[in-house]
């Protein structure tokens, strides 16, 4: 009996908060019919949005993998000091609010921030275009290879690769031989993570995008911008798309963890 | 955990090379620097730019101090609900059995993955009606944002639990609740803290699920995140960021208190 009412209350809990809100925007995104939410998300703003978010996050993650490959390397591999503090600073943009990030950036790269001056004269502009944008994305989806692949490093020890040493291969060779092999469920478990994360980030880009659209505006400012202008339909058509590609995720996810399982 | 080495388990010049060497460490310090510690550090500057009488003034500002004491004390809320829900949520999905619960496990994720404008989106959409531009329309938004943290750190203790003692506990007569009080309970404190420690930093930065259904009214509904937004977009740099600096050092703060809390964990387990 007991066990049934602490069933029932967490499903509920589950239905309430998660379940029934995401299928009721599907629902009404498909009540005008099929043919206009496609109009919607069809339109030149919408795809330009689509392909500006999909760019960000295909420049974002790539770096991300390689460089928290590596520092997940360092962190359980190498005898480095202080490295609570590394670990600490790679955890910091799970933590730090997105408007701080998109603050951040705009005083280090906006015209009066710190690099303002050099910047102009190199005629690079960050803040209010693409640079900018890609990289509040790549802070706030900076820690999710580390994470993932640090524990599995740990895990699998380093026998195999000290055999392979002695045997005379070079770092590279096990690394590529034997190390990446066995990380690669973490490695792309974290991808996951890191796409879902560059392709959601509203807040941080939000602050330093300038959102003009067909240039500077990805999917989630476009989801804002037409709820904003009272264009709900819209609004929901774009979100469809967002929640189409985290339900992707969700499956990539559960079908990951289960071969890290093995 | 140790920073000691221990040489008998870390081979020597094979790993080191493994681990990228000088190189690799010098790639990744440059990287963790210009990534993350040069933004923030521009934000403290920023905000210490008119001394700390300017700071401070940012800070207690009329607005600024009620979008701070709002944030903090929805978040603890949040923490709370999340504290209770999430242990339940987990309980369920570990030791009861029913159809679809794979299916219900999978789902728990999705705020993980689902961007924080839809998800602010799809609450407005069910109960903006009811409850849009209030106090209720925050907290729920929070709530569907944080759901994950407390479940994910929670489960896997759960599973790994020895049931032997529950066993015991009840073949010499104690009930259910009791056994759980006194034996699951205990077990399960480090990883509740945990999870509800990146609850609450997540709710007092959260910006994207809040901005449309908070509605923003100064002094019921606005929170920090918000706060700085605002005065970003109408020119008020100092304040802004000013009032990220709160919030940064609150973040540190929990990130700070979540490793001690981990090492004691650590300790208890052994």
């Amino acid at each position: 009996m007991a066990r049934r009412s602490l069933r029932f209350v967490a499903l509920a809990y589950l239905a309430g908060i998660l379940v029934v809100p995401v299928a009721v925007v599907l629902v009404k995104t498909f009540e005008p019919g099929p043919a206009s939410v496609w109009e919607s998300v069809t339109t030149p703003a919408a795809t330009h949005a689509f392909y500006l978010t999909v760019l960000v996050a295909a420049i974002a993650v790539p770096l991300n993998t390689v460089l928290g490959v590596l520092a997940a390397m360092l962190l359980v591999r190498g005898r480095i000091r202080g490295r609570a503090l590394v670990e600490a600073v790679i955890d910091l943009p799970f933590a730090v609010s997105p408007v701080v990030v998109g603050l951040a950036l705009i005083l280090l790269y906006g015209r009066e921030g710190w690099f303002g001056d050099e910047l102009a004269e190199l005629g690079v502009r960050v803040i209010f275009s693409l640079p900018g944008i890609v990289i509040a994305t790549v802070f706030v989806s900076l820690p999710f290879v580390v994470r993932e692949v640090a524990p599995v490093l740990r895990e699998i020890g380093t026998e195999q690769e000290q055999a392979a040493q002695t045997l005379g291969a070079s770092a590279w060779q096990t690394f590529r031989r034997i190390t990446l092999p066995s990380i690669r469920w973490g490695v792309a478990y974290g991808i996951v993570l890191a796409t879902a994360r560059s392709l959601g980030e509203f807040g941080a880009v939000s602050v330093v995008s300038g959102k003009v659209s067909g240039e500077t505006e990805t999917l989630t400012l476009l989801v804002e911008k037409r709820f904003e202008n009272f264009d709900l339909a819209g609004a929901y058509a774009a979100s469809t798309v967002l929640a189409l590609l985290a339900l992707a995720t969700l499956a990539a996810m559960t079908v990951l963890d289960r071969r890290k399982a093995t | 955990m140790s920073a000691v080495a221990t040489p008998l388990r870390r081979p020597r010049a094979g790993a080191q090379g493994l681990s990228g060497g000088a190189l690799g460490l010098g790639v990744v310090t440059l990287w963790l620097s210009v990534i993350v510690l040069l933004p923030l550090a521009a934000v403290v500057d920023r905000s210490l730019e008119g001394g700390l009488s300017a700071f401070w003034n940012s800070v207690t500002s009329r607005q600024a101090i009620d979008a701070l004491r709002f944030t903090i004390l929805i978040s603890l809320a949040v923490a709370a609900v999340n504290a209770v829900m999430g242990t339940l949520i987990a309980w369920v999905l570990v030791r009861d059995d029913f159809r679809g619960k794979r299916l219900v496990n999978a789902i728990i994720d999705l705020p993980f993955a689902l961007p924080t404008i839809v998800a602010g989106l799809t609450l407005m959409a069910l109960y903006g009606d009811a409850i849009a531009f209030t106090r209720w329309a925050v907290l729920l938004a929070l709530l569907f944002v944080t759901l994950p943290f407390v479940v994910r750190a929670v489960q896997p203790v759960l599973l790994e639990l020895d049931r032997e003692m529950e066993e015991a506990a009840a073949s010499l007569g104690a009930s259910g609740p009791t056994i759980f009080r006194r034996i699951i309970l205990p077990n399960l404190v480090p990883a509740i803290v945990s999870g509800v420690a990146l609850a609450f930093a997540r709710a007092v930065g959260e910006f994207g699920s809040v901005v449309l259904i908070s509605g923003n009214i100064p002094f019921q509904t606005q929170v920090a995140a918000v706060y700085a937004y605002k005065q970003l977009e109408s020119d008020n740099v100092g304040g802004a960021a000013a009032v990220s600096v709160v919030l940064l050092a609150l973040s540190l703060l929990v990130l700070v208190a979540l490793r001690l809390v981990e090492r004691w964990g650590t300790r208890h387990d052994g």
